[in-house]
C-alpha cells in the first residue's frame, strides 16, 4: 500500500484496498482486480489474473499440429471460429499449404458470423454491468441462438466447432446452409435497428459511457492495443485491410472509427462493426463459387496426424479476431509435434492499460471500463 | 415415479375418495421436499467456457426459470446450488473450498463439464486441478465439453430427484453440530497442500489412465532442439486465398 | 505491406555498426542481448520504418539456451512484420526489458518470466504473471517436473494432521519414504511425446 501511494503522490491519504474477486458477477471470467480507491474515486488497480491458466502451450506443444485445433476453440470461447481461423492460418504459412477458393469463402462467412455473436453478446453483457440487469442480454442471446443453430448444423457443435483444417474446413456447406446463412443476414439487420433504437441515444448509456475511460491513441499504439478499442481511439487499423488475409480485399467495407475512446465509443464502434460484417456476409454470399473445400495434400494428415511434419522453421499468423489481434507462433522442429507453440491473446495485452483508463474514476465506472475492454478469460489465461 | 415414502399407509382407493371431498393427504417430506426442489438458486459462478452454456440455459430458448432456478445469486449465503462451470485451476481451487463453506445448508453442487468432474482435456497440465470432488463432496456430475444448455436441465431435474429423495429425520443440516465445511487448500511450492482431502475423495486403486497409456501425464519429452539457421529455406508461403 | 528483413539490416549496418546482427530465416538475431533496446529504440524512431507496435513479445527454451523472439509492426506506414529474436544462456538468462520503450511489452515479459525465467532488467514490476507467487520453478521448460497429483507429501500429511483429518496408513508410509529418499513426488514422463 505504501509503495502505491508513493509511486502515485499519494502519501497521507486514506487509502482502501477492495478486491475485485475472482468470483463476481461483472468481471467477465476469474478476473480479479485489486483496487485502491480513496472514498469512491480509483487511486490505482491492479489485475490478478492466472485464475484460469490451464496451460494450453504445454498442451499443444505435445500434441500433433492437427489434434491442438480441438484445443484452440477453447481459448476465446465466445467466438470459437475465428480461434480455428488463426490457427489454421499460422500452420498453413509453416507448411506452404494454399487454401481452394469455396473454403476460403466459407472461412470469411464463419469468421464474420463469429464476429457478429460475439459483437452482440459484448453489448448485451456491456448493458448488464451498467446495470440493466439482463434484458438486453436476453435480446442478444436469442440472436445467438440463431446463430448458434447454424455453426450447430455445419460443424456439429454449437460452440466448440473444431470446424477448420489445414487447407480448408471440415464439411461443405449445403444449399440449406447457405439459404439459412441468408435468412440471418436479412433479418439481422431489423433486430440491429431495433437494439440501436433502445440503446444509443439512451439517455443512461449516454451520461454513464460518454467521456468514460478515454484512452489516447498514442497510448493505445505504444501499448499495443488492438481490435475495436483502438479504433475506437481514432486509430485505423484493421488486419483484415491491413494483411488482407484470407480473401478480405475482394469485399467492399469500411472500418468504423471513433474519436474520443470513451466507452460509448468502443460500444458504437462496435454496433458500426456489426453492420458492416453484415455488408461483408452478403458479399461472400453472392460470391461464393463451387469447388472443393480441402486442398488434397491434407487429406492423408486427416487419416494420420503424425504424417504432417513441416519442415524446420516458424511462423506467425494473426488474424483481426472480434477482440484484436490474435496471433499464433509456431516453431516446427521436423518432429509432429511442434517445438514452440505461443497465442498472442489480444484480451491479454488489451489489458495493460486498464489501470491508466481507470485512475480517477468511480468504482462503478471500472466495471463498465473492463466490460468495453471486451476480455475473455480462457485467452487471457490460456 | 413415487416421490414419498409413505404411499404405502393409505391406498389408493381411499385416497381418491378423499380428493373428491376436497382432502388431500401428503407427507411432510413431501412438501418440504417440494418446495426446496422447485425453487433451487444457483450460484453465480461461471468459471470458463461451461459458464456460457449455463448463461445460454438461463436465457428465453431453454428458460431455466421453468423449473425454479432463474435466480442466480452472487453471495453465497444466498444460493443453493453451486454450479461449477468450467475448468478449476490450483490457483482457483482454494476459493471455490472457500465458497462452498460460505453457502449456507442444505447445500448442493453440480460439477458440469468434464473439467469440473476430472480435469477434461486439460488433465496434463501443472496448473489444473482434476476434478473439484477431491476438496468438496459432489452430487450430481453432468459430462460434456461443454453439455448442451438441454443437458444442465438434465443435470438440474437429476438434482431435484436426489432432493425429493432426502428424509427430514435424516437430513444433514439438522443433525446436532454437524456443519459441512471443509479445510482449504493452500498455495505451496508445487501445487496445492494438501493434494486431494482424503475424507472426501481417494485415489482409485486402479488407475485406468495409468493402466492404459502407462504413466498418469502425457507430456513427452523431446531430447533434440531445433537448428533454425540450419537449413536455407526461401521465405514462408504467404497464405493467399484463391488457389487449387 | 510485407517489409524485406534485408532493408531493415541493411538500415541498422549502416547506422549503429557496432551492433552485430545475423539473419535467421525471416529475422535478426542480435548477437548481443544488451543491443536490444538500442535497436528497437531506433527502430521506433526511424523515419523509413516508425515501427511503433510492438505485438507480440514470445519466449522460447532451446535447451542450450533460452530465446526471446519480438514481432513489430507498424500502425502508421501500416507495414511491417519486423521479428528481432535474442538469445541467452540458461545460467544467466538476462535480456534488458523494452517496457520502457514500448507498454504493450509490460505483462508479456511477465509472462515470459513466469514460463521460462527470463530476467528482464529494467522492467517496472517484474513478478509472476499466472503461477502464484510462492511457486517454484518455470513451467513451460523443457526439463520441467510437474508433481504427481495422487501421491500425497510430507507437508501434505503434516497439514492433513494439523487439520485433523484422517489419513490412511498406506499413504503415510509413502509420504515418509519420499522424505527419507529426499525426493519430490514427480509425475512419471514419457521418454518420447505422444504420437498422435
Amino acid at each position: 500500500m505504501e509503495m502505491i501511494a508513493k509511486k502515485n503522490n499519494l502519501e497521507g491519504a486514506q487509502m482502501l484496498e477492495i478486491n475485485f474477486g475472482p468470483q463476481h458477477p461483472s468481471t467477465h471470467g476469474v478476473f480479479r482486480m485489486n483496487v485502491f480507491l480513496e472514498g469512491e474515486k480509483i487511486c490505482a488497480l491492479k489485475p490478478v489474473m492466472g485464475y484460469l491458466h490451464r496451460n494450453h502451450e504445454l498442451i499443444a506443444e505435445n500434441l500433433t499440429y492437427a489434434a491442438t485445433m480441438a484445443y484452440t476453440d477453447r481459448l476465446d470461447y465466445f467466438n470459437s471460429m475465428a480461434n480455428n481461423f488463426g490457427y489454421a492460418l499460422a500452420a498453413e504459412k509453416l507448411a506452404g499449404i494454399e487454401v481452394p477458393e469455396r473454403a476460403a469463402y466459407i472461412r470469411v462467412i464463419m469468421g464474420e458470423l463469429a464476429r457478429i455473436v460475439n459483437h452482440v453478446m459484448l453489448i448485451g453483457f456491456l448493458l448488464n454491468d451498467l446495470g440493466a440487469f439482463f434484458t438486453p442480454t436476453l435480446y442478444a442471446f436469442r440472436e445467438r441462438e440463431k446463430i448458434l443453430n447454424l455453426f450447430e448444423e455445419v460443424s456439429g457443435s454449437r460452440m466448440m466447432g473444431n470446424y477448420f483444417r489445414f487447407g480448408g474446413v471440415k464439411r461443405d456447406l449445403t444449399d440449406g446452409n447457405l439459404a439459412a446463412i441468408q435468412r440471418i443476414v436479412s433479418r439481422f439487420p431489423a433486430f440491429l435497428d431495433e437494439f440501436e433504437a433502445l440503446l444509443t441515444k439512451n439517455e443512461i448509456l449516454c451520461m454513464r459511457c460518454q467521456n468514460v475511460g478515454v484512452l489516447p491513441a498514442a497510448l493505445a499504439v505504444n501499448a499495443g492495443i488492438t481490435g475495436p478499442v483502438l479504433r475506437a481511439s481514432g486509430v485505423n487499423y484493421d488486419i483484415r485491410k491491413v494483411d488482407g488475409y484470407g480473401l478480405y480485399d475482394r469485399f467492399r467495407f469500411q472500418i468504423p472509427v471513433g474519436q474520443k475512446g470513451d466507452v460509448y465509443d468502443r460500444y458504437y464502434v462496435r454496433i458500426l462493426e456489426m453492420r458492416e460484417s453484415l455488408k461483408i456476409l452478403e458479399q461472400a454470399l453472392e460470391q461464393i463459387p463451387q469447388g472443393e473445400i480441402l486442398n488434397k495434400k491434407t487429406l492423408p494428415v486427416l487419416k494420420m496426424p503424425r504424417n504432417f511434419k513441416p519442415a524446420v522453421g516458424e511462423a506467425y499468423g494473426r488474424i483481426e479476431s472480434p477482440k484484436g489481434e490474435l496471433g499464433y507462433y509456431l516453431v516446427s522442429d521436423g518432429t509432429p509435434q511442434p517445438w514452440r507453440y505461443h497465442v498472442r491473446a489480444p484480451s491479454l495485452i488489451n489489458l495493460t492499460v486498464l489501470e491508466d483508463m481507470c485512475l480517477g474514476q468511480k468504482v462503478a465506472d471500472a466495471i463498465i471500463i473492463l466490460g468495453s475492454i471486451d476480455i475473455v478469460l480462457g485467452e487471457t489465461d490460456r | 415415479m413415487t416421490f414419498t415414502k409413505n404411499t404405502a399407509a393409505v391406498d389408493g382407493s381411499l385416497r381418491d375418495k378423499l380428493a373428491k371431498k376436497g382432502v388431500v393427504l401428503t407427507s411432510l417430506d413431501f412438501l418440504y421436499n417440494w418446495g426446496r426442489r422447485s425453487s433451487i438458486w444457483p450460484l453465480q459462478f461461471g468459471l470458463a467456457c461451461c459458464a456460457i452454456e449455463m448463461i445460454a440455459a438461463a436465457c428465453a430458448r431453454y428458460d431455466i426459470a421453468r423449473f425454479g432456478a432463474e435466480l442466480f445469486r452472487a453471495s453465497p449465503r444466498q444460493a443453493d446450488l453451486m454450479i461449477v462451470s468450467g475448468t478449476v485451476t490450483k490457483k482457483m481451487a482454494p476459493l471455490v473450498v472457500r465458497l462452498y463453506n460460505q453457502m449456507a445448508e442444505p447445500k448442493y453442487v453440480l460439477a458440469m463439464g468434464a473439467c469440473a468432474i476430472s480435469g477434461g482435456p486439460f488433465i496434463d497440465g501443472y496448473n489444473v486441478l482434476r476434478g473439484i470432488d477431491r476438496y468438496i463432496p459432489v452430487d450430481v456430475l453432468l459430462p460434456g465439453c461443454p453439455p448442451r444448455p438441454e443437458a444442465l436441465i438434465h443435470g438440474l431435474m437429476e438434482l431435484q430427484k436426489k432432493i425429493a429423495s432426502q428424509e427430514i429425520q435424516t437430513a444433514p443440516w439438522y443433525q446436532k453440530g454437524l456443519k459441512r465445511e471443509f479445510p482449504i487448500p493452500e498455495l505451496g511450492p508445487n501445487g496445492l497442500i494438501p493434494k486431494f482431502n482424503p475424507e472426501v475423495w481417494q485415489p482409485p486403486k486402479t488407475n485406468a489412465r495409468k493402466e492404459h497409456y502407462g504413466q498418469p501425464i502425457l507430456i513427452g519429452k523431446k531430447q533434440k532442439a531445433p537448428d533454425l539457421e540450419a537449413v536455407a529455406v526461401a521465405p514462408s508461403v504467404p497464405p493467399s486465398g484463391a488457389a487449387s | 505491406m510485407k517489409l524485406p528483413i534485408e532493408t531493415v539490416q541493411k538500415e541498422l549496418e549502416a547506422r549503429m555498426p557496432d551492433v552485430k546482427l545475423r539473419k535467421v530465416r525471416d529475422s535478426l538475431l542480435i548477437e548481443n542481448a544488451l543491443d536490444l533496446r538500442r535497436v528497437a529504440a531506433f527502430l521506433k524512431e526511424s523515419p523509413e520504418f516508425r515501427l511503433d507496435y510492438l505485438s507480440s513479445v514470445t519466449g522460447a527454451d532451446y535447451l542450450a539456451y533460452l530465446e526471446s523472439v519480438y514481432h513489430f509492426y507498424s500502425v502508421e506506414k501500416k507495414q511491417g512484420p519486423v521479428v528481432l529474436r535474442v538469445r541467452v544462456p540458461k545460467t544467466e538468462p538476462k535480456i534488458p526489458s523494452l517496457a520502457p520503450v514500448y507498454r504493450s511489452a509490460e505483462l508479456q515479459e511477465r509472462e515470459a518470466y513466469d514460463m521460462f525465467g527470463i530476467i528482464f532488467e529494467g522492467h517496472p514490476d517484474l513478478r509472476r504473471l499466472f503461477m502464484w507467487e510462492s511457486f517454484e520453478g518455470y513451467p513451460l521448460r523443457k526439463d520441467y517436473e510437474q508433481e504427481d497429483t495422487e501421491i500425497l507429501e510430507a507437508a501434505d500429511i503434516a497439514w492433513l494432521d494439523a487439520h485433523r483429518i484422517a489419513v490412511p496408513n498406506e499413504m503415510k508410509e509413502k509420504a515418509r519414504e519420499l522424505q527419507a529418499a529426499g525426493k519430490r513426488a514427480v509425475a512419471q514422463r514419457p521418454e518420447k511425446p505422444r504420437p498422435a
